[in-house]
């Protein structure tokens, strides 16, 4: 229908989460329409990206090489592991990066992650085996850690993953706690679901002092 | 357009665009049906935590071009045990994922319906957790697919004393016909207490080697039925890798 090259555009781009064949069109005119130096700049940064970026040896958070990109043999750590005021001792589980963004985000927390880079879904084919719980288990004599914060999401696939991993670690000398779900503040009660409530109302907290 | 109500149970969903999501249901009235739940994915949405499996909802749909579009839902039973017990959330999701294979869209199956929210409270309710109930639910979809197993006699000769069951065959065999897995007499007779009205009292059968047979044996005869594997209790219970197995899981 179109020649080679903008066939091969749309393809790759229909390959891209989220977006449908429609999209991938519309986009690749977009991008075709661009000033040359727009275009290339966009290029550019994906294959800096991919040659900067790889993952956390310890956490497998993303990680973030100086320059000249990353070897294999030398594989680097995130920001987070490599901040000596982080609290080694404290780790808070998480399914994706994006997921130590948003903790992050919060200022709340001061130790470490561990990214498991999804989360427990047989139905997609998705076992434990999966994730990075093995390598979870081999950070906690060698950095000694003291605490598990279980931060997967509240959904099915999240509440499996907790469920599985607290299963896991029951019987090391470690303390594991899943964070707190309720509900969303400047959401409406009454379109509340029962068990974000019934969660909600569990993890009451006293007020007025 | 033209509304509808129904009773469902969620089996699973996927991920549509950037805010929505496919929802799988099986529906009392109408079988397996796959509809859009817009903006679920948004904190904010008033769908919340309901559409998600294994939850009974009651909801009010819309009847679309290619896809009906969910317009309100409300909670029959959440089922909040399952969603706190590793053990119970295995066998739930192994109970949907069977019945999203099973069921036809465009098929009404209303047994099935019954029989799946009929589990699920089980699952919900009593308490120790059933070991039998996914075995004997699968033995029981079976059966009402119309493949119920022989465990009356051999399959191929009607001799009545036999040695083994074989999934693909579906049912026990003599000694002259015996393959698949060898079984003892207290196996086949779980087997029929299930598929013989005594369901009941086969799923107070508390855990052993027995109940594990039973269940392992209903998981291959399903699987050789539908011609192919059922993913959940393989990637839950078997194999989670070395240094990951549990040894206190059935
Ligand atoms: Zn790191
Ligand atoms: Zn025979």
């Amino acid at each position: 229908m179109y020649a080679n090259a903008v066939q091969e555009l749309i393809d790759e781009l229909g390959r891209l989460p989220g977006i449908g064949p429609k999209s991938a069109q519309r986009i690749a005119f977009h991008l075709l329409k661009l000033a040359p130096e727009d275009a290339l700049r966009l290029a550019r940064s994906i294959t800096v990206a991919k040659e900067r970026v790889s993952w956390c040896r310890r956490c497998f958070n993303i990680a973030e090489s100086a320059a000249g990109g990353v070897s294999p043999d030398d594989p680097v750590e995130c920001e987070i592991c490599r901040d000596s005021r982080r609290d080694g001792t404290v780790v808070c589980v998480v399914e994706e990066p994006r997921d130590v963004v948003a903790v992050e985000k919060t200022r709340e927390f001061r130790g470490r992650y561990h990214v498991l880079q999804g989360a427990i879904s047989p139905i997609d084919g998705v076992g434990p085996d999966k994730l990075r719980i093995r390598e979870l288990l081999a950070r906690l004599d060698p950095e000694g850690i003291t605490e598990v914060i279980l931060c997967t999401n509240p959904n099915i696939e999240g509440d499996a993953t907790a469920l599985y991993l607290s299963k896991l670690l029951k019987d090391l000398p470690l303390q594991v706690t899943r964070i707190a779900s309720g509900l969303p503040v400047g959401g409406d009660l009454e379109y509340a679901d029962e068990v974000t409530l019934g969660r909600a109302l569990e993890g009451r907290r006293a007020v007025g002092e | 357009m033209s509304l509808y109500r129904e009773e469902a149970v969620v089996l699973r969903t996927h991920k549509l665009g950037e805010a929505d999501r496919i929802v799988v249901l099986m529906t009392g009235g109408r079988g397996k049906v796959r509809a859009v739940a817009k903006g679920i994915r948004k904190t904010k949405s008033r769908f919340g935590g309901r559409l998600e499996p294994p939850g009974h909802v009651s909801l009010l749909l819309y009847e679309g071009r290619n896809l009906d579009v969910i317009s309100q839902a409300e909670t029959v039973d959440h089922h909040r045990p399952i969603r706190e017990d590793l053990d119970r959330m295995t066998d739930a999701l192994a109970l949907v994922e069977a019945v999203d294979q099973v069921a036809q869209e465009g098929e009404t199956n209303p047994p099935l319906f019954k029989m799946l929210t009929g589990a699920l409270r089980v699952l919900g309710e009593w308490d120790p957790r059933p070991a039998l109930l996914v075995g004997a639910f699968y033995w029981k979809l079976l059966a009402l697919e119309g493949v119920a197993p022989v465990v009356d006699g051999c399959v191929r000769c009607g001799a009545p004393d036999t040695v083994s069951f074989d999934p693909v065959e579906g049912g026990t065999l003599c000694r002259e016909h015996r393959r698949g897995t060898p079984v003892e007499g207290e196996t086949l007779r779980l087997i029929q207490r299930i598929l013989g009205g005594q369901l009941a009292a086969a799923l107070g059968e508390p855990p052993g080697p027995t109940v594990s047979t039973v269940s392992h044996l209903a998981t291959s005869t399903l699987e050789a039925h539908l011609e192919r594997r059922l993913r959940t209790l393989h990637l839950m219970r078997e194999v989670p890798g070395p240094g990951l197995r549990f040894t206190n899981l059935a």
